[in-house]
């Protein structure tokens, strides 16, 4: 019993340790963050890391979310007669979760395991201490600006993934099931309002923060071993999919 | 040094294609309207409602099935106790005769509540901070249904299931 307390007592140090060293390495990104502005270059490089290389998958998914949205929409709907209404709430659904939460999740499966392992490696083969050696701040040189690549491009793609999978609504539900385009589009444009657009922005740019932060966390502090890359990049994925899902009740919770 | 340009160039597509998307979303799928410039002029007229029933700022305001302006906002008069909702209507359209009527509607079964006016005969025509008389209330359902069973209530075979249409 005794035994059991101390465990549970030093799993739970352990997770408050961790989180305070979270918050004191997101204090400090931020405090260099204006100073990587200075040299764009290094930020432009990670956008298209985060960013233009998540394009592709960003842009699949969304098609396919949004045609399967099209369907079970479609097919819920004409329950009740009122398939005319698949464009509001395909819009909204898109808008306000599904779109942040779904590229939000992508992402950290596909920029942030890079990250995570990229940051982990060079951990492991010595490149970080070798920069501190030349006087080179590590954090300024490879993790402000990886960081600011990744919450740069997470309101992007989320606004792409959106796009495309109003596409995909429009493709299964107007054009494959008949619904009237017109009332598609003007029902969709009477409900949806700019207060709808903005929230899931700000949700993408939240999650952004959040995931790109735990990916350079988790690489940067990893064990300089084969298996502390992984595990970094294991937890990288666990962890930016739960706070994702906590941290999207939250400003749902607020935004409502 | 080609390298990094062709990371400059998708780059910006990337991002090119980001705003687009933002803008699209925007622009397209909301029902903001954006005006060119200063040349949207327009007036604002009130209505006092007994009930504006689901009635929100934003919805349009139309006359004959056109949307002329949008309701800018809806309070509660303290010492009226009344509604009054506000109107936004475009200056093109300044000649609405003073006696017109505003009615809340609801557009389809599922739709949103909107704001018609019928116009009136007078040759006055509305200006900006007037106060529209003749106004018809948002129809609540549970009304109907109230005034139908006290109309049923009244009658002998009070207590049958309603009799079916004749056919």
């Amino acid at each position: 019993m005794t035994a059991l307390l101390a465990e549970m007592y030093s799993s739970l140090r352990g997770f408050l340790e961790r989180l305070g060293a979270l918050t004191r390495f997101f204090g400090r990104v931020l405090w260099l963050s204006p100073g990587a502005f200075g040299r764009p270059r290094l930020v432009v490089e990670q956008v298209y890391n985060s960013g233009a290389m998540s394009l592709v998958i960003i842009m699949t998914c969304g098609l396919f979310v949004g045609m399967v949205l099209g369907l079970q929409g479609y097919d819920l709907l004409q329950r009740f007669g009122s398939e005319d209404a698949l464009g509001v709430g395909a819009a909204l659904s898109l808008l306000k979760e599904l779109g942040p939460v779904v590229t939000a999740l992508l992402f950290a499966g596909r920029a942030g395991t890079a990250l995570a392992s990229e940051l982990g490696l060079m951990r492991a083969t010595d490149q970080i201490s070798a920069m501190e050696v030349m006087a080179v701040d590590p954090m300024r040189r490879v993790v402000v600006p990886r960081f600011l690549g990744g919450v740069i491009a997470m309101p992007l793609l989320t606004a792409i993934f959106i796009m495309v999978a109003l596409f995909g609504v429009q493709l299964v539900g107007v054009q494959f099931l008949g619904v009237d385009q017109g009332q598609f589009w003007s029902q969709m444009r009477d409900a949806v309002e700019l207060g709808d657009v903005a929230e899931g922005l700000t949700k993408g740019l939240v999650f952004g923060v959040a995931c790109s932060l735990i990916a350079v966390f988790e690489g940067y502090h990893a064990q300089p071993t084969a298996e502390g890359v992984g595990r970094a990049t294991t937890r990288t994925v666990v962890i930016s999919a739960v706070t994702t899902l906590v941290l999207d009740y939250i400003l749902t919770a607020i935004m409502l | 040094m080609r390298q990094s340009r062709a990371i400059d160039v998708s780059t910006g597509l990337f991002v090119l294609l980001g705003l687009a998307a933002i803008l699209f979303l925007v622009t397209q799928i909301t029902n903001r309207e954006f005006s060119l410039g200063g040349s949207s002029s327009s007036y604002r007229v009130s209505a006092q409602f007994e009930n504006v029933g689901g009635l929100k700022s934003g919805a349009p305001v139309s006359m004959a099935g056109v949307t002329i302006g949008r309701v800018e906002s809806i309070a509660y008069d303290m010492d009226l106790f009344k509604a009054v909702v506000t109107l936004r209507i475009d200056s093109r359209y300044d000649r609405i005769p003073s006696d017109s009527d505003a009615s809340i509607y609801t557009a389809g079964l599922l739709g949103g509540q909107y704001i018609g006016i019928s116009p009136g005969g007078s040759d006055e025509s509305l200006r900006d901070g007037d106060t529209v008389e003749f106004v018809q209330d948002a129809i609540v359902l549970e009304n109907l249904i109230s005034k139908y069973l006290f109309s049923q209530a009244g009658k002998p075979d009070a207590g049958q299931p309603a009799p079916a249409p004749a056919e």
